[in-house]
């Protein structure tokens, strides 16, 4: 282009790299304006639990926390039993996301190839149904046995969560898989559970990861089912926030401490694994 | 089937059998959703008509539950906000989501480093989240009425107001679900064919046309789908609404998962509580039907 640039159309090229700028200029802020709020709330809930509690009452808003102090997180885990109630969300959330993987893959692979639609359709309606449906049967029951207040109940009732997500993402990735090696496999007379086991599942790995990755996430930012299954020692992390932090303290530089502590391993795991989570969310809009 | 070469008796046993198997191994699952979900939907049905709460014994009252529930007032606004909220809560990350899908659809430096950024508050901590917008809100030392003022707009009373508590929510349920809608209509612009677009901008389309005649009917399916799955949400919210504002001031944004989380769990009236999970659940399902609907006459059309 340049090379056939005589010094008479030297204007006209000006005028349209001003033109090109713009609209470079145009998008780019477009990107700021979309991208601002997501970041700017994750920086001011830093910001909050960086400050002391002076700055933080201030009016005008002190935005840099100067100096920066850590008080805040000091204070959260050692007058709050935060290490106890972070022990009792990896419990839940473990053991329910195991669970859900034991059963939910067999089952993600039989529904697969037995091509039972039903059976996702039912899934479905149980993504539609509000979690705190479930909720009123199963404090029920656990009054009943006396399981009420106890990690185990919690456990049963992520399930409702987990199991769904880890089924359905088995079920979409077990569909994709060709059948011929498992085929096969059959030829040479293994049996359903061998083929699954040693031909299917290993292939699989990829689903399993996301199954696992998503179910994990949802279980641990389950707030409801904590706040009301669980007592003063048994409740999850967001359980413990809300009920805990805000009744006995109402100063903003822990209660912001805290609710870091809570999202900032989910908000890891999502940065890290962004392109997977990206491929099981919107496989069908799964969430809990 | 690699089977095709066997006698058809044998080869009708052979499959029968590994149908039988295959069931085998989704047995664990279904025993679980059996116990976890589908015993609970039942029981809830089967609580409905009964006048319990817990502690006390249960009384039959056959379809009394919802004869009271038609009547209650509180229960009728509840619905209005929950229809108020939900409204507002699909429309707008509807708008937005499609103009960021728009945007990250081009190719930029940093885009995947930009898009992990914006998806984040999706999978955030909602009650994490909750927090930190309630401290933003707050009227006299909030963040956001100090924004405002910069822009020399008087402060609002954002949550604290009956009028401004439920596009407040709103805003927060836009911040948290807006990238959903982002990715799915991302999704479906990736599978966009490029060929009408060569010939439209060969016929001297302009851009908005391009949007308006290719770019939308083709997203339209993915722009539904994205529709179904915020209804459905919005109608469920609960988590921001309960930590920001409970529903209050006085019951200005009192939903339907609200009220429900009341009778349940802070009067315990459990045959009432389980009427309502029956009223809500036939909303929800009633909502998605007619998107659904709308999505099947909208193919038809095209």
């Amino acid at each position: 282009m340049d090379s056939v640039t005589t010094a008479s159309a030297a204007p006209y090229r000006r005028a349209f790299n001003v033109r090109r700028l713009m609209r470079k200029l145009g998008f780019w802020l477009s990107v700021v304006v979309i991208v601002s709020p997501a970041i700017l709330v994750f920086l001011w809930m830093l910001s909050l639990s960086l400050k002391t509690e002076l700055d933080n009452g201030t009016y005008p808003p002190v935005f840099i926390p100067n100096p920066p102090t850590l008080a805040n997180f000091v204070y959260v885990f050692t007058e709050n039993s935060m290490w106890l109630y972070f022990k009792n969300s990896l419990i839940v959330s473990g053991f329910a996301t195991l669970i859900a993987l034991v059963v939910g893959i067999p089952a993600g692979y039989g529904i697969a190839r037995l091509a039972a639609h039903k059976t996702t359709v039912l899934i479905l309606i149980a993504r539609m149904t509000p979690a705190l449906s479930y909720l009123i049967p199963l404090f029920t029951v656990f009054q009943f046995l006396g399981l009420n207040n106890t990690l185990t109940a919690l456990i049963i009732t992520h399930l409702v969560i987990t199991v769904p997500i880890v089924v359905y993402i088995m079920v979409g990735y077990f569909e994709t898989l060709p059948r011929e090696l498992e085929e096969a496999a059959q030829i040479d007379g293994a049996s359903v559970w061998t083929t699954f086991r040693y031909v299917a599942m290993p292939l699989a790995r990829p689903g399993i990861v996301v199954g696992t990755i998503l179910a994990f996430i949802f279980s641990w930012n389950n707030f409801v089912f904590g706040a009301v299954l669980a007592s003063r020692t048994t409740r999850t992390l967001p359980a413990a926030v809300y009920n805990v932090l805000t009744f006995e303290q109402l100063s903003w530089g822990p209660l912001a401490a805290a609710a870091i502590v809570v999202t900032l391993p989910v908000l890891l795991l999502t940065v890290f694994i962004q392109k997977e989570i990206v491929a099981g969310l919107t496989a069908g809009g799964v969430k809990a | 089937m690699t089977t095709d070469a066997l006698p058809a008796p044998i080869r009708a046993g052979f499959l029968a059998r590994r149908r039988r198997h295959m069931r085998l191994l989704t047995l664990p699952a279904m025993i679980v959703i059996a116990a976890v979900i589908l015993f609970p939907w039942l029981f809830t049905l089967w609580m409905s008509a009964f006048d319990w709460k817990i502690g006390t014994v249960a009384h039959f009252v056959g379809v009394d539950n919802y004869v009271k529930l038609a009547t209650n007032q509180r229960f009728i606004e509840s619905i209005v906000h929950t229809f108020y909220f939900t409204a507002l809560a699909v429309v707008l990350p509807l708008v937005l989501g499609t103009a960021a899908a728009l945007v990250f659809h081009r190719q930029f430096p940093y885009r995947g480093f930009l898009r992990a950024v914006f998806t984040m508050p999706m999978m955030a901590t909602p009650v994490a989240i909750a927090l930190v917008w309630t401290m933003m809100f707050h009227p006299q030392q909030g963040v956001l009425n100090y924004l405002l003022s910069l822009v020399g707009i008087p402060p609002l009373l954002w949550v604290y107001s009956p009028t401004l508590v439920i596009p407040s929510l709103v805003l927060v349920e836009i911040w948290h679900w807006t990238p959903l809608v982002m990715l799915i209509v991302l999704g479906g612009l990736a599978s966009l064919p490029t060929e009408p677009y060569e010939s439209a901008r060969l016929d001297g389309a302009s851009e908005w046309q391009l949007f308006r005649y290719i770019t939308f009917p083709l997203v339209a399916p993915f722009l539904v789908v994205a529709a179904v799955i915020r209804t459905i949400d919005a109608l469920k919210a609960f988590d921001t609404i309960y930590v920001i504002s409970s529903g209050g001031p006085g019951t200005a944004s009192e939903t339907i998962n609200l009220y429900l989380y009341l009778q349940a769990f802070a009067f315990y009236n459990v045959g009432n509580a389980s009427a309502v999970v029956v009223v809500f659940f036939v909303l929800i399902l009633a909502m998605a039907m007619l998107l659904l609907h709308v999505r099947q006459k909208a193919k038809w059309t095209a």
